[in-house]
């Protein structure tokens, strides 16, 4: 144990300066652009970020699906335990997937497939990665379906997936997910399409299940409900680029970033009792532009209300924040930073540009 | 109303009663069976089946007459003689039907075999790799298709001795362009849903998914398409013996049709009994097919 502690202060998973293009009609476009990020064993990031802002790609290039054959990975890391994933041989790939890191999909309906058992669906990824006999593999998936709390495993690992509610499937993938002890579970807006409530009991869920193994999570949603539960930390993403990243009270707290601030106030606040008034809900005005037509600039720079004309020129780097904010309009939060937490840093002009303000 | 008698309302799939906890799991294949038992066409297309397959596998055994031999005088109509009749050689069109069953409906089947084997390899390949595979495979595909079918198995059988093995992989090789074609667009389809995906994020290999999860959700079309092409082989030899392409040292209900033709005015019954015969097991295929193809379609599925 203690030759591993050296290992242990690498993070698990090292991403950087990750790319990816697909090849369109509108000729090659960029969909992830200088993606980087850690990912430490155990923590929990969550990605958030409006649809199409590149969430689920950066999942798909990590387990190493981007669609064939118009998705390629054109640059950067991903260092997995010190090895290049993006530079590893498909067979090698492969036998990591499912083994070493395991991904959850949004839809867990037509995610299981329909002519077979889901005690075989789970036996077979450990007939494939384990080498596990059929009885021997069948008893784990029982074992495995009573770990993702389904009543009556013994019988229900013999039903087809037909016979399962929506939350019942997605503990079935989260059992098929898990069944190798992985070290990395992608969960891709596991709960988008389940009831409320059943939303509560899967993150729960993941959230035991995630402690009991310490297996890092990489969970993409849009329910900032969720980022509160259960992030260490967040990584905010817009139109392909990374634009905040930073502990999870940074982000929710003392979001940096205008569009984080934006995504914040979009989330109507109910509180038992009251009824918030109608037609007062904030929203970022516009749309994530398309991207094969991105503005030279900040790509948040058409839709933001602080934009400067710098914003328009190149694209901003990621710079440390918070900054004790003066502009008016953004709510301004002393900074109170614990020693060992994360660092919080967005892509912003508008933020640099204050930040030189107050430091003078 | 025949239909009265069948419970609409009947659950097809059981009723998940939490409270007495006894759920059958019921795979999508019984559920398919389920339905097709209750259609009435199709079972009467099963017994069809049923009654020509025992009529070939034990009625040679109580009706042992060479179907070669000459029994009695030319054309002799249905009688006590022979039960069906005589042909315009004098030989028993009972023991030729009892007999010569057995080559057509073989070679049906095994050309449909062909057919499936070689569709199902070659659009299963096409349908799943895709770009340069797709576009190889596909000129093949379209070789095959565009020969003209009766011309292809007739040079084919000119070619080597006509014998049960060249006319059924004539048959088997002129039929497959379409079964590939039909796997293909499965393979296209089913290719890019979720369980495939998900499938790829556990590690499955490529040929894993093709075999394991694609194929089995594939495969009702194919098995409605392999059993219509079991008739249209069947139909395919039956047009072969009528033109006398086939081993005429094997006697087949083709060849009786063929060649009771031209007595057709004054011996009927040589080619009507062997023609219905044709007609009631390639009716009895269809019959069957159909069945199967309402048993696997999701919409007329009920829960």
């Amino acid at each position: 144990m203690t030759a591993a502690t050296a290992v242990v202060e690498q993070p698990l998973l090292q991403i950087t300066h990750l790319e990816v293009c697909f090849d369109t009609w509108n000729g090659r476009t960029k969909v992830l652009d200088d993606v980087s990020f850690d990912l430490n064993a155990g923590e929990t990031l969550c990605i958030v970020g409006e649809s199409g802002c590149g969430k689920s790609m950066t999942a798909l290039a990590l387990m190493g699906l981007v669609p064939q054959p118009d998705g390629h990975i054109t640059g950067g890391k991903i260092l997995y335990r010190g090895q290049d994933l993006v530079q590893l041989r498909p067979e090698a790939r492969r036998q990591l997937r499912g083994n070493a890191m395991a991904m959850i999909f949004q839809e867990p309906l037509s995610s299981l497939n329909p002519v077979y058992p889901v005690g075989e669906q789970i036996a077979e990824v450990l007939r494939t990665h384990k080498g596990m006999t059929r009885k021997d593999a069948h008893d784990r998936a029982i074992e495995l379906l009573r770990q993702v709390r389904i009543p009556e495993a013994e019988r229900r690992v013999r039903e087809f997936p037909h016979q399962f509610s929506g939350g019942m499937r997605q503990r079935v993938m989260i059992a098929i997910a898990l069944a190798c002890n992985p070290k990395i579970l992608i969960a891709d807006e596991p709960t988008t399409a389940l009831d409320v409530t059943v939303q509560a009991q899967i993150f729960d869920l993941l959230q035991d299940l995630r402690e009991a193994h310490n297996t890092a999570l990489i969970l993409i949603t849009h329910d900032m409900g969720a980022v509160a539960e259960l992030a260490d930390r967040v990584l905010v993403m817009y139109a392909g680029r990374k634009v905040e990243e930073g502990s999870v009270e940074d982000i929710l707290l003392r979001p940096a970033h205008p569009y984080t601030r934006g995504l914040l106030q979009c989330r109507p606040d109910l509180k038992l009792g009251v009824l918030p008034p109608r037609h007062d809900l904030p929203e970022i005005p516009g749309v994530v532009p398309p991207l094969y037509d991105l503005p030279p600039g900040c790509a948040f720079a058409p839709r933001c209300p602080v934009v400067q004309n710098d914003c328009q020129t190149k694209p901003p780097s990621m710079l440390p924040a918070p900054v004790a904010l003066t502009q008016a309009g953004l709510q301004s939060i002393p900074v109170v930073r614990e020693f060992e937490a994360p660092p919080h840093r967005a892509a912003c002009v508008w933020l640099a540009a204050n930040r030189q303000e107050t430091a003078a | 109303m025949p239909d009265a008698t069948v419970p609409i309302a009947a659950p097809l799939s059981p009723a998940p009663d939490a409270l007495s906890g006894k759920t059958l799991a019921r795979s999508p294949w019984a559920e398919s069976w389920a339905i097709f038992r209750r259609n009435r066409a199709a079972l009467l297309g099963l017994a069809l089946l049923t009654a020509v397959a025992l009529l070939l596998m034990f009625a040679p055994r109580f009706y042992a007459i060479d179907p070669f031999e000459i029994v009695g005088s030319p054309n002799t109509p249905p009688g006590t003689e022979a039960p069906l009749g005589t042909d315009f050689l004098g030989r028993d069109v009972l023991a030729g039907i009892v007999v010569g069953g057995r080559p057509t409906v073989m070679v049906g089947f095994c050309a449909a075999l062909i057919t499936t084997l070689i569709g199902i390899t070659i659009g299963a390949l096409s349908g799943y790799y895709g770009r340069m595979t797709d576009r190889l495979l596909g000129r093949v595909i379209e070789f095959f298709q565009v020969l003209p079918a009766l011309l292809f198995a007739m040079v084919l059988i000119t070619l080597f001795a006509p014998s049960f093995f060249t006319v059924t992989l004539a048959i088997g090789l002129v039929a497959w362009p379409s079964m590939a074609r039909l796997t293909r667009a499965e393979f296209l389809r089913i290719r890019q849903l979720d369980y495939v995906r998900s499938a790829r994020s556990i590690g499955a290999s490529d040929a894993r998914i093709i075999l394991r999860t694609i194929l089995p959700n594939a495969l009702p079309p194919i098995i409605v398409s392999a059993t219509l092409a079991t008739g249209t082989a069947i139909l395919f030899e039956a047009g072969l013996s009528f033109l006398g392409l086939t081993d005429p040292n094997i006697m087949s209900w083709g060849l009786m049709v063929g060649s009771g033709r031209t007595h057709l005015r004054e011996a009927w019954w040589a080619v009507t009994f062997p023609g219905m015969c044709i007609f009631i097991t390639v009716l009895g295929i269809c019959l069957v097919g159909d069945g199967l193809n309402d048993a696997f379609n999701p919409k007329l599925r009920q829960r």
